[in-house]
């Protein structure tokens, strides 16, 4: 190669390096392009460069600096369209920016299941931990333990659902409290969450199958002033705390004393400030304790059950209680979260 | 329990309104579930003040301005001669309904306008005097409700009597709980204050005879004290008024003078009574004995029935007359005709009560209150009681008194230690004040042996045998609200969460992040010829089973959604699965189950139609399922039987089971060590009933496992200590990160339909060796260029070498190696461009 090819093989690539360097668009072209006019291998000045050594020795040195300057250049360019794409890389441009988002399904928790977490949350507090035990129940365990009399009236308080071949429905989550006693020693704080049947026809206001939360704590010493602290502690966090509470005798073949528990609420349903029943309670009846071998001169308890669907009817609004079966999506969907 | 205030006010004459004997009662005895006025259509009725009156010319009318409380005088025209402004009155405004039946419009009288209604005492069915309106002499604003002006009629208070305290099925009953409360004095009634002569009474056992009349009882168990009273010469009429009204404020029909009393008898005192019409009875005998086989009756509803050889019934010298303590039978009842009357008043035994009313669906006020036990102890007193009654209403004289058996024994003594009362109730009550309030309801306490007193408990209460509900007593009376209750400290619990609550929790956390909703539907279903639970006395024949699949009861539901036109349902839940197990319980697992149909995701501008879901969901939530239940454990999802996709297994670590054993073929674990492979649930295509728009529905079920079976542990014996672990504490193991780069390269394969890509990806991570981390199928094709019965499946295999950078060399050394091996194992070649 002479010094002239030299210089209009450098002029050409000086030439047409601009042009080719606004067009590419994008940081991957641009690494493409780099590589064909300055890379290490294949590319054009380094192909020019390499015809350095067959020049005259004299003639070296100004295609050097030529080749040099050329080099210079073209990665100046290089360099600042770089820098062009990267930064247009950075602005993404969105038009209309009140276009909704993209979105995936929302789940939801059912309302039952909300009511019987908070009550939950509550309680594991106050140190309770969380039993469970069978629908299908034996007599024993649902009646005869719980010291209900056989072939009394109050078993007409329970409906009883019973299954062919013996056992039945349980009608209530009290069987959780005799099972956990038989099975762990004193001290005993648990909640027991379930579903309870009874033989009710399903209308606005019955179901034959409904949620009841349980909670049991037996030990040395515990006493009517625990019920009763506990539950009002427990009732104001749930409702607010400037609430006002009351208990009434009532009757449980498994609690003596027994209570019904009210609760003065607004329920925003327009009927202003009343008391409503929230749950039945009492201290654990010494048979029941017996019954699950339990020394009940030793040991006292307290209990109480409540219906998280009626408080998940008034709290949200429910005025018909079917919904809560019926697993509409369009009434599940309200609670999602 | 039907309560009416002014008959109440005759045992106890206390000075409480109908609302605060409620709310006294509802804080120490009964629950007060409502309280209605007699008179209810007097509600609308409001007291109103004439502000202005002139005469209308020519008329006996006059115009007048009258303030009903509302802030706009309204113009009334009245008729009454009696107007005297400034004065009240009672007021009807217009859209008022009369007690007669009229409503009250607005009118045009002599070009007057009258908005409303000032009342006569007749108009407003307060007696007889409509001579002019009723003046009212009570100082109340104007618009105040006329009930709450003033006292006009009886209220009725419905108390929830429960089981324990039949005690309180009655006036007196409850006027005992009022007198304690109040401290007022009980009283008798004026109308049970007869004092006609009551004979000495003629005793016997099993049998008594007086005046030709004979009483036996043969069923000294069913009928253990039977008093019947023969009084001669009732003249039968209709009841006089305070009798009818009493009937009227507890709601039951006036029937005749006779009739009336017996119910008054029950009302008032609690005791069923029945009058029979002597002349009736054949050989003038009664007989208390168990019906005999075939035996028929109709009893005074009309009904036919056939007795059975159990059921203790009352006869007359031939043949049954009525069933003992539930209903009096036609053939005896008292009529128009009646002269002599043989009254009975019986104890009868609560469970055998029960017995027949439940067999022969037939609940009266007598059954009711004797299946729940009246006060054996007063019968002799409300026999004389009742005929003296039926003396006053409706003349005659008593003749005899037949006691037949004898009162039952008094209960026994309870013992009740003030200090345990303390300790139940957490709070010092003195001794002073537990014998006070306990001998406020009819209770003897005596001092007995070792600081304890000995209680008796009066006759009428049957739930009182046990220290505890002496302490009840004590509470109650007490007010449950005077109590303390103030937060103490507690000895922390001895049981854990319950395992399945746990694992439950999590796959529902796990499952609301993918966008499920959670329901609680019922377990009931109508049953597919297999075998099920099934409940003996459904309410609803339709579906009397009780299911063992949650899935079919979610098809059922996203059925109900398809029913309401929404086709995008995505459901789960957490519930028991009932599988029949022999003769006894069924058994109980807690399963979870999820639906999906529909839109995979909600339609936005950039994807106007999202894809469906499809059987590739369903296969990722049983994975997710899995992880979330068994975090220990890792998902299998193998090809399933009986018509489901897939079978899914749960596979963990067992070093529990040594080393012995299958070899693992999850390669994600150690191959050394031993695992336990456990079915949990499958993956199935849901079948719906459903309209042609509807998408295909996948569904999945999972165990989480099963609820301990109804066994009943030796009382005391604690078995906590032998509890399984069900779910051992599975923790993370970090990995050192990565300092060095990773290679990777795509590999496309030939492999036959039949060939699962699982077996080849086995021998590729066999061959690839541990510095394969990651292998990921992204591509399956099959078509153009591809042999028929094979298909194209593409893998992008990672490598990465702990210490230093991998060369080119190796890499590409590594894949011929694999696809040499890969050919030579399974057959299996590249796809070529």
């Amino acid at each position: 190669m002479t010094l002239d090819e030299f210089k209009r093989a450098c002029e050409q690539l000086a030439a047409d390096g601009p042009a080719l360097i606004a067009a590419v668009g994008d940081l991957v072209a641009w690494g493409e392009l780099r590589n064909s006019l300055v890379g290490r291998t294949g590319g054009r000045l380094t192909d020019i460069m390499s015809a350095l050594g067959s020049l005259p020795k004299e003639d070296r040195r100004a295609a050097g600096q030529l080749a040099n300057a050329t080099k210079v250049a073209i990665e100046e360019l290089l360099e600042t369209r770089r820098a062009e794409l990267a930064g247009a890389a950075k602005t993404v441009a969105i038009g209309d920016p009140s276009m909704p988002a993209r979105q995936n399904w929302r789940g939801s928790v059912h309302p039952v299941s909300l009511v019987i977490d908070e009550i939950s949350e509550i309680f594991r507090e106050l140190g309770f931990s969380i039993a469970l035990g069978p629908e299908a129940e034996t007599e024993w365990y649902n009646f005869l333990s719980l010291n209900f009399p056989a072939d009394h009236p109050a078993m007409e308080l329970h409906d009883t659902l019973y299954l062919e071949g013996g056992g039945l429905l349980r009608t209530h989550t009290s069987p959780v409290q005799i099972r956990t006693l038989q099975k762990y020693p004193p001290p005993i704080r648990i909640l027991a969450p379930g579903n309870v049947y009874r033989r009710d026809f399903f209308d606005a206001t019955h179901s034959p199958m409904f949620a009841q939360i349980e909670g049991l704590a037996v030990d040395e010493g515990i006493s009517f002033a625990d019920l009763k602290a506990t539950l009002t502690h427990f009732a104001r966090r749930f409702y607010g705390a400037s609430r006002r509470t009351r208990f009434r005798p009532s009757f449980f073949p498994f609690t003596e004393p027994s209570a019904e528990m009210d609760v003065e609420v607004d329920l925003g349903d327009g009927r202003g400030v009343r008391w409503i029943e929230i749950m039945g309670c009492g201290l654990v009846h010494p048979a029941a304790l017996e019954n699950a071998g339990v020394d009940s001169e030793k040991f006292t308890g307290w209990a109480f059950g409540m219906g998280p669907g009626r408080i998940a009817q008034s709290r949200y609004g429910i005025p018909d209680c079917r919904v809560l079966f019926d697993s509409d999506v369009r009434f599940l969907e309200q609670f999602a979260r | 329990m039907k309560i009416s205030h002014d008959w109440l006010l005759a045992f106890v004459p206390h000075a409480l309104t109908p609302q605060a004997v409620g709310e006294l009662l509802s804080d120490h005895t009964v629950t007060l579930d409502g309280i209605a006025p007699l008179r209810a259509d007097l509600v609308p009725f409001v007291v109103a003040r004439v502000v202005a009156s002139e005469k209308i010319p020519e008329t006996k009318l006059s115009f007048n301005k009258v303030d009903d409380g509302s802030g706009t005088l309204l113009e009334v025209v009245c008729g009454a001669p009696n107007v005297t402004v400034g004065a009240l009155y009672p007021f009807a405004r217009t859209g008022t309904v009369m007690p007669a039946g009229p409503t009250i419009e607005k009118r045009k009288i002599r070009g007057f306008t009258s908005n409303g209604m000032l009342c006569s005492a007749r108009e407003l069915g307060l007696g007889d005097d409509h001579e002019g309106i009723l003046a009212l002499s009570v100082d109340v604003p104007p618009g105040t409700p006329l009930l709450s002006a003033m006292p006009i009629g009886d209220t009725q208070l419905d108390l929830d009597v429960l089981p324990n305290r039949p005690d309180l099925l009655s006036h007196r009953g409850v006027a005992r709980e009022l007198s304690a409360l109040t401290g007022v004095m009980m009283q008798t009634p004026i109308e049970l204050q007869g004092t006609a002569t009551i004979p000495l009474a003629t005793t016997g056992k099993p049998s008594a005879t007086a005046h030709g009349v004979r009483v036996t009882v043969e069923d000294p168990a069913g009928a253990p004290h039977y008093i019947a009273v023969v009084i001669r010469g009732v003249k039968m009429d209709a009841s006089p008024d305070w009798l009818k009204q009493r009937m009227e404020s507890v709601g039951s029909r006036s029937i005749s003078n006779v009739v009336d009393a017996t119910n008054y008898v029950l009302h008032a005192l609690g005791q069923p009574v029945h009058a029979f019409d002597l002349a009736k009875l054949s050989q003038h005998a009664i007989v208390v004995r168990k019906a005999k086989a075939g035996e028929t009756l109709v009893t005074l509803d009309g009904v036919a029935r056939t007795l059975e050889p159990w059921m203790t019934i009352i006869a007359d010298g031939e043949r049954a007359t009525a069933l003992a303590g539930v209903m009096g039978g036609q053939a005896s009842q008292v009529t128009d005709a009646t002269t002599d009357i043989l009254l009975e008043i019986a104890h009868f035994a609560p469970r055998d009560v029960r017995k027949v009313r439940r067999a022969l669906g037939l609940s009266t006020d007598a059954s009711y209150r004797f299946e729940r036990g009246v006060d054996g102890g007063s019968t002799d007193e409300i026999a004389t009681l009742a005929a003296r009654l039926i003396v006053a209403v409706a003349g005659g004289t008593i003749e005899s008194v037949l006691d037949v058996g004898a009162p039952p024994p008094s209960a026994a003594a309870v013992r009740l230690r003030p200090t345990r009362v303390d300790h139940l109730l957490g709070a010092h009550v003195a001794e002073e004040e537990i014998e006070r309030l306990l001998s406020t309801v009819g209770f003897m306490v005596e001092p007995g042996a070792d600081r304890a007193y000995s209680v008796m408990p009066p006759t009428w209460r049957h739930d009182v045998s046990h220290e505890v509900d002496l302490v009840e007593e004590i509470a109650r009376l007490r007010g449950y609200d005077a109590l303390p209750d103030e937060l103490r400290p507690y000895r922390i619990g001895t049981v854990p969460d319950d395992p399945l609550h746990i694992a439950g929790r999590r796959v529902r956390d796990a499952l609301v992040a993918a966008g499920l909703a959670e329901t609680r539907p019922m377990p009931f279903t109508k049953g597919d010829g297999t075998p099920h639970a099934r409940v003996a006395n459904p309410l609803a024949e339709d579906e009397p089973y009780l299911r063992k699949s949650l899935l079919d009861t979610l098809a059922r539901r996203a059925e109900y959604n398809l029913n309401q036109h929404e086709g995008n349902v995505r459901l789960f839940e957490i519930g028991s699965a009932f599988i029949p197990d022999g003769e006894g319980l069924p058994r109980e697992e807690v399963r979870v189950a999820a639906l999906v149909m529909g839109a995979r995701r909600p339609a936005h501008f950039t994807e106007p139609k999202p894809p469906a879901f499809d059987a590739w969901d369903a296969k990722a939530l049983a994975e997710t399922i899995v992880r979330a239940a068994f975090p220990a454990a890792k998902a299998r999802l193998e090809a399933g039987e009986n018509g489901a996709l897939w079978s899914v297994h749960s596979v963990e670590r067992a070093p529990e089971l040594g080393t012995e054993g299958p070899p693992a073929e999850d390669g994600s674990f150690d191959m050394t060590l031993v695992v336990r492979v456990r079915l949990v649930g499958m993956v199935r295509a849901v079948v719906l009933d459903a309209p042609v728009w509807a998408s295909p529905a996948f569904g999945v079920e999972i165990t989480l496992g099963e609820l301990s079976a109804a066994a009943v542990a030796p009382p005391g014996k604690h078995d906590y200590a032998d509890a399984d672990e069900s779910t051992p504490p599975h923790f993370v193991k970090f990995a050192p990160l990565p300092t060095t780069p990773a290679a990777e390269f795509d590999l496309a394969l030939i492999v036959p339909n039949e060939m699962s890509a699982e077996s080849v990806e086995r021998v590729m991570k066999e061959a690839s060796g541990q510095m394969l981390e990651r292998l990921e199928l992204f591509d399956e094709f099959r078509g153009a260029g591809i042999p028929d019965g094979k298909r194209s499946l593409a893998w992008r295999l990672t490598f990465r070498h702990p210490e230093r950078t991998l060369r080119d060399k190796e890499i590409d050394g590594r894949r011929s190696q694999l696809l040499k091996t890969l050919e030579k194992e399974l057959g299996v070649v590249p796809r070529t461009a």
